[in-house]
C-alpha cells in the first residue's frame, strides 16, 4: 500500500514538471543573452500564464540542430545567412526577419580600453586575446575582419584564444583569463560587465554588418503563441531594450 | 583518408598530451595507489573519495574551478606566476595539469586494486631476506603488478584522448596548442564540414575500440595463464 502511495507521489512529481500552460522554446545566439532575458521579462507581463523558455549559443550549432529537426519554435540568429538558408530549405514558417545589427567593441577587465584602438593590441604586455570563433562564430568572423582590416591579424595571431560562441569568449575576458578581447557591444552593456571600465567600439566600416535575423521554424509553424512573440519584438518596449544594449535596429542608423 | 594538416596537428596534439598525461600519473598515481591500498589511516575514505570525484563530476564543474583557480587571481595562478611559470589556462601544461586531475581516478584505482590484490606476505618475506621497503617495491612488488600498471596506463590514456568538457573550458582553442582532436571535431561539427568530421571521428571511434579489444584481449588471455 505504502508503495502504490509512493508510485503515485513519484508520477504526479513528473507529471506537475510537464505543466500545462502554453510554452514556446527559443533559440537565441549568444549576444543577446541579457537583452532576450528583459524581453521575455515584459513579454511576460502581457501574457502572464504562458513559458517563454529560451536556450542561448552559437547560432551556428542552433543551425545544425534545427535541420535535425530540434524542437524550438523561434530561431534567432546572429547571422542572417542562417535563417536564410533555412528557409531555402523549407524549414521556416516565418519570413526571415532582421531584428538588428550587432557591434563588437574591445573590452578588458584589467585595462582602460576606452583610449585604445586595435593598434593598441600589439602592446606586449598584452599575451592574450579572446575572439569567438570565426570559423563558425559570426561575431569571430567579424573579429577577424576587423583585424585583418586593421592590419592587425597577423601581429595578433599568435595571442589568439578562441570562445565557442560570443558569451563562452566574454567570460575569458571577464575571469582575466585573456587580458583583453573582441566581443559583442550588447554583452558589453549588461549591468554586470559594464561595471568593469570603459569599452572601445570598434568601426563598423572595418567588418561586414553584423546582421541579425529571426525566423519562426517549422515546428513553431502551429503556435500562436510563437507568431505573438515574434510580434512582440517589433513592439516599443522590445525596441527600446535592444537599443540600450547597442543594437542598431532595422530602419534606423 | 584525407587529413588535412591542422587535423593531423590536433591528433599529434591529443597524443602528446595523452602521453604526458599518463607518465604524470605513473610517477603521482603509483604512490598514491600504493598508500590508499596499504594504509589504515581514518582518511583513506577521504583521499579515496576525492581521487574518485573525478568519475562522477561534471566536467564543466571541473572546467569551471580550474579556470578560476589557474586564472591571474586564483590560487594556483598565484603559485604558477611566483615560479615564473605564467598562467596556464589557454597552455599545454595548463591542460596537461587539467587532465591529471579528470584521468586521476582511471590512474589510481585499477593499481589500487592490484596492490591490494598482492596482500601482505610477498613484502613480509622481502623483509626477512632483508630487503628495504624501497628495494621490495621495486623488485618485488611493481613486477607482480605488471598487469595493474598496463591497464591503469591504457585507461588513462584513453581517457585523456576522450576528454572534451574541460578542454573547451580552459583550452580557447589554439591550434597545436590546445585544440586536440575532440575539439576539432566539435569545430567541424559546428562550421557544418560533416566530411571532415566524419573522418576524423571514425579515427576516434576505431582507434578507442581497438585500445579496448586490446585490453580485454590481452586481460582475457592474462587470466587464463596465471
Amino acid at each position: 500500500m505504502r508503495l502504490t502511495k509512493l508510485l503515485i507521489i513519484v508520477c504526479s512529481f513528473f507529471l506537475s514538471t510537464n505543466a500545462l500552460a502554453e510554452k514556446i522554446t527559443v533559440a537565441a545566439a549568444a549576444d543577446l543573452k541579457f537583452a532576450m532575458d528583459e524581453i521575455v521579462t515584459g513579454f511576460n507581463k502581457n501574457h502572464s500564464d504562458v513559458v517563454v523558455e529560451v536556450i542561448y549559443g552559437s547560432s551556428g550549432k542552433f543551425f545544425t540542430q534545427i535541420q535535425q529537426g530540434a524542437p524550438f519554435d523561434l530561431y534567432f540568429s546572429a547571422d542572417i545567412a542562417y535563417p536564410r538558408a533555412l528557409a531555402k530549405k523549407g524549414l521556416a514558417a516565418s519570413d526571415v526577419t532582421p531584428y538588428a545589427v550587432g557591434r563588437i567593441v574591445l573590452w578588458s577587465n584589467s585595462m582602460d580600453t576606452t583610449h585604445m584602438t586595435l593598434a593598441s593590441l600589439a602592446d606586449p604586455r598584452i599575451t592574450k586575446i579572446a575572439i569567438a570563433n570565426p570559423k563558425h562564430a559570426p561575431y569571430g568572423k567579424r573579429a577577424e575582419e576587423a583585424l585583418r582590416a586593421g592590419k592587425m591579424w597577423d601581429t595578433v595571431q599568435s595571442k589568439l584564444v578562441f570562445g565557442e560562441n560570443i558569451a563562452h569568449t566574454a567570460q575569458f575576458v571577464q575571469t582575466g583569463n585573456a587580458q583583453i578581447g573582441i566581443i559583442a557591444l550588447s554583452l558589453v552593456l549588461n549591468p554586470e560587465l559594464s561595471k568593469k571600465g570603459g569599452y572601445y567600439l570598434i568601426p563598423d566600416t572595418l567588418h561586414l554588418p553584423l546582421e541579425q535575423a529571426y525566423i519562426i521554424t517549422k515546428h513553431g509553424a502551429d503556435k500562436l503563441l510563437a507568431k505573438q512573440f515574434a510580434q512582440y519584438m517589433t513592439s516599443k518596449e522590445t525596441r527600446r531594450i535592444m537599443t540600450r544594449y547597442g543594437f542598431v535596429l532595422p530602419g534606423e542608423k | 583518408m584525407i587529413l588535412t594538416e591542422s587535423d593531423l596537428q590536433a591528433i599529434w596534439l591529443t597524443v602528446r598530451l595523452a602521453t604526458v598525461v599518463t607518465v604524470i600519473l605513473l610517477l603521482v598515481g603509483t604512490p598514491v595507489a600504493w598508500w590508499l591500498a596499504r594504509s589504515r589511516s581514518r582518511l583513506k575514505g577521504m583521499i579515496g573519495a576525492v581521487v574518485a570525484l573525478p568519475l562522477v563530476l561534471p566536467p564543466s564543474v571541473l572546467g569551471f574551478y580550474l579556470l578560476l583557480a589557474m586564472g591571474p587571481n586564483g590560487p594556483v595562478g598565484h603559485l604558477t606566476r611566483a615560479l615564473g611559470l605564467g598562467n596556464l589556462p589557454f597552455t599545454f601544461w595548463g591542460l596537461a595539469l587539467a587532465s591529471v586531475f579528470y584521468s586521476l581516478p582511471f590512474m589510481v584505482q585499477p593499481l589500487q586494486n592490484v596492490f591490494e590484490s598482492i596482500g601482505d606476505r610477498p613484502l613480509e618475506v622481502a623483509a626477512t631476506l632483508g630487503a628495504s621497503r624501497l628495494d621490495a617495491f621495486f623488485s618485488v612488488v611493481l613486477p607482480l603488478s605488471r598487469r595493474g600498471f598496463m591497464t591503469a596506463s591504457i585507461l588513462t590514456f584513453a581517457h585523456t584522448v576522450g576528454e572534451f568538457g574541460v578542454v573547451l573550458m580552459i583550452g580557447g582553442n589554439i591550434p597545436g596548442v590546445t585544440r586536440v582532436a575532440s575539439v576539432q571535431i566539435y569545430d567541424h561539427v559546428e562550421a557544418l564540414e560533416y566530411a571532415s568530421a566524419h573522418r576524423m571521428a571514425a579515427i576516434m571511434l576505431l582507434f578507442s575500440f581497438l585500445t579496448l579489444l586490446a585490453l580485454y584481449a590481452w586481460r582475457a588471455d592474462n587470466g587464463k595463464r596465471s
